[in-house]
């Protein structure tokens, strides 16, 4: 019969066990991060350079929400507030104060973090559905007010200057797409980095804790609200920094680009689709979502004709029904946990 | 400002706000009966106002007369939903809350799409409807008849509702599920009939709000949009699942739309309604008369 149990792990072995997943899930990371770099060796067309850049900006914006929504399971649909911020901040210092994209950037990161938890302070006693309501109902009322702010250009928007090409403003010839690629992938890195040192750190745990079940949390003494400010902040820390390389990157910006309540559907849906609260699901739902929906736009969508929008929703409403961990648990091994 | 001009305000923000409260009234029977929020509500409306405009195109009626008609179509659409869709997302083992959240955007997605499909983005109107663009004086004011009559049919529609909640055997198999979906099995109730029944009736009450809108309102894929807006903020303002709080809450927000709309330009119109709804639940979190 002894012979029949496993032997208990050593708690030396068990943590040797863990730093060398952790090691792997590392490697893996700098593989997958080696190969986009290399990418534009092999696709040199303009336009699929446009959608790597796209799809690496939603990855980056997707793992960025899914540390909140994810994470800590606070379904937000209001983060186009948070990509609007660093938009227009970086904007408006770059274009009225001659202020560095830079700089604007994390003035833009930081700003939007300081509303996330200014707002987090009243949001975050609403539960299920009453918080995600809450939150297109900011990001909507923002984008009102934004509309209407006549200082920095209301409807019509603020186009940025031409200039020669430049690393320090981040402006560079249209059909030159590469230091954008590069910026693009940074940024994805960036936001993986965070998450991947994030989720086994003690935050990490408390907000699995918090999403999974916040009472029996709480009575273990995690501090919940806590949690979910500093879950919320780093979360729209990084949508802002976002929003600043698509300002500097598409060169004009009016609220309708920034702030749509669409652009927050947009952030949420690669983590659903890749699976929501994972390393790399943000990551794998960008790279299916954006190509496709930027390739059915524009071979089936023209002329309004819809058709790109049926099989964007088709395929949204098909992963969330078939797959809810996402298709990245296609890749884990890990057993389906037992309801 | 004179007396007249603001019994004038109140009392348009008054009807819009009976319409308004139609709209949402849907939304809250479903959230309270199974905790789900459709977001895809607003395509709801935005086919409502299609078959509307379609049917009067076919028969050459008016949409008042239609009205029935139009409820029937969309019952069946939120019953199919309900059968297609949310039936299954009730069954997800992981991330329930999220599945339903994305399952009912997906689909409000592919419905905005298929109505650009079919209908073009063109902005249409109802032609020359009985009631359109008339207004009836009272006591120094003018109301416009749609409105009007939309309000009437909005009051009708709510004491109907009351009436089958309270007077009908189908009544209480729905607060009997909305209060455990799990017991009524034992006393023989179906619930997945009750839950069917129960989205056809919801998108039914907004198929109605629909045809009313269309009277006066122009027509386009993207119209529910808008609406479902204020119907959510109807919805956690009176407490979801509510249908008293969403009469009250349509009501309010009606009123201060309309009072919004003299203060400030109209591009700020909605702030109003929003500033309200942020105050309301900041302070109960669940809304006027949502239950704690």
């Amino acid at each position: 019969m002894a012979t029949g149990l496993a032997i208990p792990q050593s708690g030396k072995d068990a943590a040797s066990a863990f730093d060398r997943k952790r090691r792997l899930k590392l490697l893996t990371g700098l593989a997958v991060a080696a190969a986009v770099a290399c990418l534009p060796l092999v696709v040199t067309d303009v336009y699929a350079q446009n959608i790597i850049i796209l799809t690496l900006l939603y990855a980056a914006l997707s793992q960025s929400w899914n540390i909140l929504g994810g994470y800590c399971g606070q379904i937000s649909l209001g983060h186009a507030l948070y990509f609007g911020t660093g938009a227009y901040a970086t904007t408006i210092l770059y274009t009225k104060f001659g202020v560095l994209p830079w700089f604007g950037m994390i003035v833009g990161g930081v700003v939007a973090a300081a509303i996330a938890l200014a707002l987090g302070y009243q949001l975050f006693r609403l539960a299920g559905h009453y918080f995600s309501i809450a939150t297109i109902v900011i990001a909507e009322a923002g984008l009102v007010l934004v509309n209407n702010w006549d200082w920095a250009g209301a409807a019509t928007g603020i186009q940025w200057p031409f200039v020669p090409d430049s690393w320090a403003v981040l402006q560079f010839n249209p059909r030159n797409k590469l230091p954008y690629i590069y910026i693009a992938l940074a940024f994805a890195s960036i936001t993986w980095l965070t998450t991947f040192s994030i989720e086994t750190s003690r935050w990490g745990y408390w907000w699995r804790a918090v999403k999974d079940n916040a009472d029996a949390a709480e009575s273990l003494g995690v501090m919940i609200f806590k949690s979910k400010m500093a879950a919320a902040a780093i979360s729209a820390f990084f949508t802002a920094i976002g929003g600043a390389f698509f300002a500097a990157f598409v060169q004009y910006i009016d609220p309708e680009s920034v702030m749509n309540f669409q652009l927050s559907l947009l952030m949420a849906l690669p983590a659903v689709l890749g699976g929501i609260g994972t390393l790399w699901g943000p990551a794998v739902g960008a790279a299916i979502l954006i190509p496709l929906t930027q390739v059915t736009r524009s071979y089936l969508g023209g002329s309004g004709q819809g058709i790109d929008l049926i099989v964007y929703g088709l395929l949204v409403m098909v992963v969330a029904l078939a797959k809810p961990e996402g298709l990245s648990s296609l890749f884990t091994s890990r057993k389906a946990p037992r309801a | 400002m004179t007396l007249q001009s603001i019994v004038q305000i109140l009392a348009s923000g008054l009807l819009m706000g009976l319409i308004y409260a139609l709209i949402a009234v849907g939304l809250s029977l479903i959230f309270g009966l199974m905790d789900v929020v459709n977001f895809a509500h607003g395509e709801f409306l935005m086919l409502a106002m299609y078959a509307s405009f379609g049917l009067v195109a076919l028969t050459a009626l008016d949409p008042i007369v239609l009205m029935p008609v139009i409820a029937a179509v969309l019952f069946t659409v939120g019953a199919l939903a309900y059968v297609g869709v949310v039936r299954l997302a009730m069954r997800a083992r992981a991330n329930l809350g999220m599945v339903q959240i994305f399952a009912t955007f997906g689909l409000a997605i592919v419905i905005r799409g298929v109505s650009q499909l079919l209908f073009t983005p063109d902005y249409r109107n109802v032609p020359n409807v009985w009631l359109g663009g008339r207004t009836i004086p009272v006591g120094g004011i003018y109301l416009p008849v749609p409105q009007l009559a939309g309000g009437l049919v909005s009051i009708l529609a709510f004491l109907g509702l009351w009436l089958l909640i309270t007077r009908t055997d189908f009544g209480k198999a729905l607060e009997a599920t909305r209060e455990d979906a799990g017991a009524v099995a034992l006393v023989g109730i179906d619930k997945n009939r009750v839950f069917t029944i129960g989205w056809g009736l919801g998108a039914a009450l907004v198929g109605i709000a629909g045809a009313i809108l269309s009277i006066f309102y122009y027509i386009h894929p993207d119209v529910g949009l808008p609406f479902a807006l204020i119907a959510y903020v109807t919805v956690a303002l009176g407490g979801f699942g509510s249908v008293f709080g969403a009469l009250a809450a349509g009501l309010l927000v009606g009123l201060v739309e309309a009072m919004t709309a003299t203060i400030l330009p109209p591009s700020l119109k909605s702030i109003g309604i929003y500033g309200l709804y942020l105050l309301v639940v900041f302070v109960r979190p669940r809304g006027l008369f949502g239950s704690l």
